[in-house]
């Protein structure tokens, strides 16, 4: 097993981590940016090695840094938690020629999921489901017109660099796409650097449903159900449950199979997650590959038992699964609220020193933050000061759960989301499990009116 | 030109140490300036003043440390680390140091080597002064932010 393991993040999950690693023996290194030396993942860790100002790109983003941090404390593995590095090839490259331990997929896996047109044609041809849309991408506008005609309006045009919502341009009719084309094409540049644009069919208001899959390097793979993700605001989620209250066991078997198909073609290795757009006929569609640990893995480890870091890490070590999907089982209902600083009807972030921090406990509640009372919320990094995350036998008892853990919540010097969650949570379409990604968007509305 | 390319252009700036750059280009034209309006001081007695000051906990969003950056307090310029890695004070083991206490500098001559992902890092001095202190010792490993060496400017 590592000895020691260099987390390359900062936060709760930099916390998560290191929490890993301590009930596996592991040593842990943190590495700071210059206004991080007091936060708790630097108090906890065994080492820690300062690595760059506050800006990212010149701290946590510093892969020169990061890399001889491990080398001056002699750390046989990062892990590069969700964010930042999470994702970069380049650093899991870099690993490799150091003779570190990156934990996390091979960088051939991250680059063929990082390029999002090459991921849609790599599952295709894995028989994975995909919109109808452009095979590749598009050489000009002509051709965009040509495929926008054959599968219909409204269409989407998604940057091949983008992901996670960005670089995308919806498209209603013919008369706009040219344009659209375009403007997709020159911000794709700006934004990533790369101009390569593809177009897919747009679905109107789809479910976001995402499966967790594990994959040793053995080449075992099994999957770890759904979460459902619909709940979010311009593309970042804000709340997610598992199991979702609208995929049967059938088709949680169906999606798994699909997800796990997925991460063969890639020779996929550690805890990935197959992103899925799911319609209102249960059709379900591939949209993109997160080869990384998630923000939202805690409610999977809550209805499945498994500890997802742990499983990282173990598997980074090359060890086995040690279980087949038979043996993965679901229990209860699990549901996560992000607790953000920001304001809770504007989603401006609210950057400030926190004065009281209180959040609740008692049975079936788990709350993973690196915030405390007395601690800043820094303008430098994500505004997620912590994850409420509750687990019962159902849904609804769920539900309750979270409305009176969020009700015991105390959080004052910054604005959080916690006002906007006990909303969502006491609206009777939410209770029955009847939402999709445009759910809080509808709500964002009511909520002027109220206001306005 | 858009905000990445200026962005970038003012990251270009300031990494090069440039006070003051003007473009144009179809028409547009952009001015970068760095600092105040004056001039900056021709010693470094004027930021004396900044002494005492607490750059960890700066709130500002300008990266806090440069390049070998110093610290100058009473004429005194501190050298930190500007990276993660291992000090050596000779360019080869058993060569003669790049500099000792007592050592006259000048501005661009090379302090010591940080070996950061097996590539030896040159730090160039730069100020001109005389070597008062040297904080590390040779093959010790250092974070962002380390001290490295005291010179007393000028003298």
């Amino acid at each position: 097993m590592f000895k020691k393991i260099l987390i390359a993040n900062r936060g709760e999950i930099a916390l998560r981590v290191l929490s890993a690693c301590k009930e596996l023996g592991i040593r842990t290194v943190a590495v700071y940016s210059d206004v991080d030396r007091d936060s708790l993942h630097v108090r906890f860790a065994d080492e820690e090695v300062c690595i760059g100002p506050a800006r990212s790109i010149d701290s946590y983003l510093n892969i020169p840094n990061i890399i001889s941090a491990a080398e001056i404390t002699g750390a046989d593995a990062i892990h590069p938690g969700y964010g930042f590095l999470a994702e970069s090839s380049y650093l899991a490259e870099v690993c490799e020629a150091c003779h570190i331990k990156f934990i996390g997929p091979s960088p051939r896996a991250i680059r063929l999921m990082g390029d999002k047109s090459l991921a849609r044609r790599t599952m295709e041809k894995a028989g994975v489901p995909v919109l109808p849309g452009s095979n590749g991408v598009m050489g000009d506008a002509e051709q965009a017109l040509h495929v926008a005609k054959s599968i219909g309006y409204p269409v989407i045009l998604k940057a091949s660099a983008g992901g996670g919502g960005r670089g995308m341009r919806i498209v209603e009719n013919e008369a706009e796409l040219s344009k659209a084309f375009r403007a997709a094409r020159h911000e794709a540049e700006s934004a990533f650097g790369v101009s390569d644009v593809y177009l897919e069919k747009y679905l109107k208001s789809p479910r976001h449903i995402e499966i967790q899959v594990l994959a040793d390097s053995k080449g075992n793979v099994v999957h770890l159900g759904e979460r459902e993700c619909s709940i979010q605001r311009r593309h970042q989620k804000l709340l997610e449950e598992s199991p979702s209250p609208v995929v049967s066991d059938r088709l949680r078997k169906k999606m798994g199979r699909m997800a796990v198909a997925g991460a063969r073609a890639v020779d996929y290795v550690n805890a990935g997650t197959v992103e899925f757009l799911l319609d209102e006929k249960e059709k379900f569609y591939f949209m993109e590959m997160n080869t990384r640990i998630q923000v939202e893995h805690p409610v999977t480890e809550m209805v499945t038992g498994v500890d997802l870091l742990k499983e990282q890490i173990r598997i980074a070590d090359g060890e086995s699964l040690g279980y087949s999907q038979k043996e993965v089982s679901f229990n209860g209902a699990s549901i996560e609220c992000r607790i953000n600083a920001e304001d809770p009807d504007t989603f401006t972030p609210s950057p400030g020193t926190i004065h009281a921090f209180e959040l609740p406990g008692g049975p079936g509640v788990r709350v993973d933050t690196a915030a405390h009372s007395e601690c800043k919320v820094l303008p430098y990094y994500d505004s997620m000061i912590a994850k409420l995350v509750v687990h019962d036998r159902d849904r609804k008892a769920a539900i309750a759960r979270m409305r009176r853990a969020l009700g015991l919540t105390i959080v004052e010097g910054v604005k959080t989301t916690v006002p906007l969650h006990q909303k969502i949570l006491a609206d009777q379409d939410f209770q029955e499990g009847r939402y999709n990604t445009r759910f809080l968007e509808r709500f964002a509305a009511k909520d002027n009116t109220a206001v306005t | 030109m858009n905000l990445k390319e200026l962005r970038k252009l003012i990251d270009l700036v300031l990494e090069k140490g440039i006070t003051e750059f003007e473009i144009e280009e179809k028409g547009v034209k952009v001015k970068i300036k760095k600092g105040h309006d004056s001039p900056p001081p021709p010693t470094p007695l004027a930021v004396a003043s900044s002494r005492g000051k607490d750059l960890s906990s700066t709130e500002t969003a300008q990266p806090s440390m440069e390049k070998a950056a110093t610290m100058e307090e009473d004429g005194v310029s501190l050298v930190r680390s500007p990276m993660v890695g291992t000090f050596y004070q000779a360019p080869e083991p058993n060569a003669p140091p790049f500099v000792k206490e007592g050592d006259r500098v000048e501005v661009g001559q090379v302090l010591c080597v940080i070996e950061a992902m097996k590539l030896m890092n040159e730090i160039e001095s730069v100020e001109g002064g005389k070597i008062v202190k040297v904080f590390v010792e040779d093959g010790q490993p250092v974070q962002f932010g380390d001290e490295l060496f005291t010179i007393r400017v000028g003298s």
